[in-house]
């Protein structure tokens, strides 16, 4: 009976080991303020890690990400505004880092073409719908007369 | 006429447009670099061996030189060893490092083991100034111009093309209209 309780102790301490690395692999910034941690949250998210591209910088491990929340982090204890921390990190890396890239001169197809894609559809959905109407009202008008 | 036409063009402009982003596909992972054109960033940063010397970006202005971003713990930078080194052998460009986020021993084992190409090499243990300089993946190599402007950055291997195509031109260029 002791051997099982001594056994299953230590099964549970193995079990436990992995939270170690985790406690080891993120520190947890210390903010000022909540809404300094609101912020950071917020701009982590909205920021793409430019090592690992299909991650934002909130969840990527890689080292880099680190040092750019590092960075982002005494920005913000700079008491710098939002726009001065991603135009840093734009004029650095380009408009990649940001999910929702300004609109200007080489990012207006990007925002533009879903619109138009989405009004294109609309327009030929209406146009097909009316004509078969229009189709079924002349063969009811044939059938009736 | 044009109804019948209609789904064609469609077709067609949505081939282009796919065909365009398969294009862009190949390229994905290389970001073009906003620094092109620009300054080089200010920095301060000691050279590595003789860490009681610092070297500032207005420094290295006055000839064209190649930055190449390394560090000992990046298996590529060893693939691309030989072709900076034979680059900086040729004579043709001055070749600086910039060791990139790594430990002294390693970086000076590193250049011990394989040989040093370097003019000299600058540390930067911290990544901060590498960071200044939009480096995502080392290898990088910036490509400045006597007054210190950024012209050209290859993202990963140098590889003798690019030095062919994007680097020995604008050189020339650059001895024939001073």
């Amino acid at each position: 009976m002791m051997r099982r309780a001594m056994s299953l102790a230590v099964l549970l301490i193995l079990f436990a080991l992995p939270l170690l690395a985790m406690a080891q692999a993120q520190e947890p910034p210390e903010f000022d303020n909540t809404e300094q941690e609101q912020r950071y949250k917020e701009l982590t998210t909205e920021l793409r890690c430019v090592v690992c591209q299909n991650q934002n910088l909130a969840d990527s491990d890689a080292q880099l990400a680190q040092d750019l929340r590092k960075e982002i982090l005494g920005m913000l204890k700079d008491g710098q505004s939002d726009d001065q921390i991603t135009g840093f990190l734009v004029d650095r890396y380009g408009d990649f880092v940001l999910y929702r890239p300004a609109i200007g001169g080489n990012t207006l197809a990007l925002w533009l073409i879903p619109g138009v894609l989405l009004g294109g559809g609309a327009i030929a959905v209406f146009v097909t719908v009316r004509n078969r109407n229009r189709r079924l009202a002349e063969q009811q008008q044939k059938g009736s007369s | 006429m044009i109804g019948r036409l209609l789904p064609v063009i469609i077709f067609l402009g949505l081939g282009i447009l796919l065909a365009a982003g398969l294009k862009i596909a190949d390229h994905k992972t290389e970001l073009p670099s906003p620094l092109i054109g620009k300054q080089m960033p200010e920095f301060a940063l000691p050279i590595l061996g003789r860490e009681e010397t610092i070297v500032t970006n207005e420094d290295l202005v006055g000839e064209p030189f190649l930055l190449n971003a390394w560090a000992s713990w990046c298996p590529t930078c060893r693939v691309e060893h030989p072709v900076i080194t034979d680059l900086a052998r040729s004579g043709k460009i001055r070749v600086v490092g910039l060791n990139y986020k790594d430990e002294k021993a390693d970086a000076q084992a590193w250049l011990a083991r394989f040989g040093d190409p370097y003019d000299l090499t600058i540390t930067d243990i911290s990544g901060r100034t590498a960071i200044d300089f939009g480096v995502y993946a080392a290898p990088e190599s910036f490509l400045i111009d006597s007054n210190g402007t950024i012209v050209f950055k290859q993202i990963g291997m140098m590889t003798p093309e690019v030095i062919e195509t994007e680097i020995l031109p604008r050189l020339e260029q650059w001895s024939k209209s001073p």
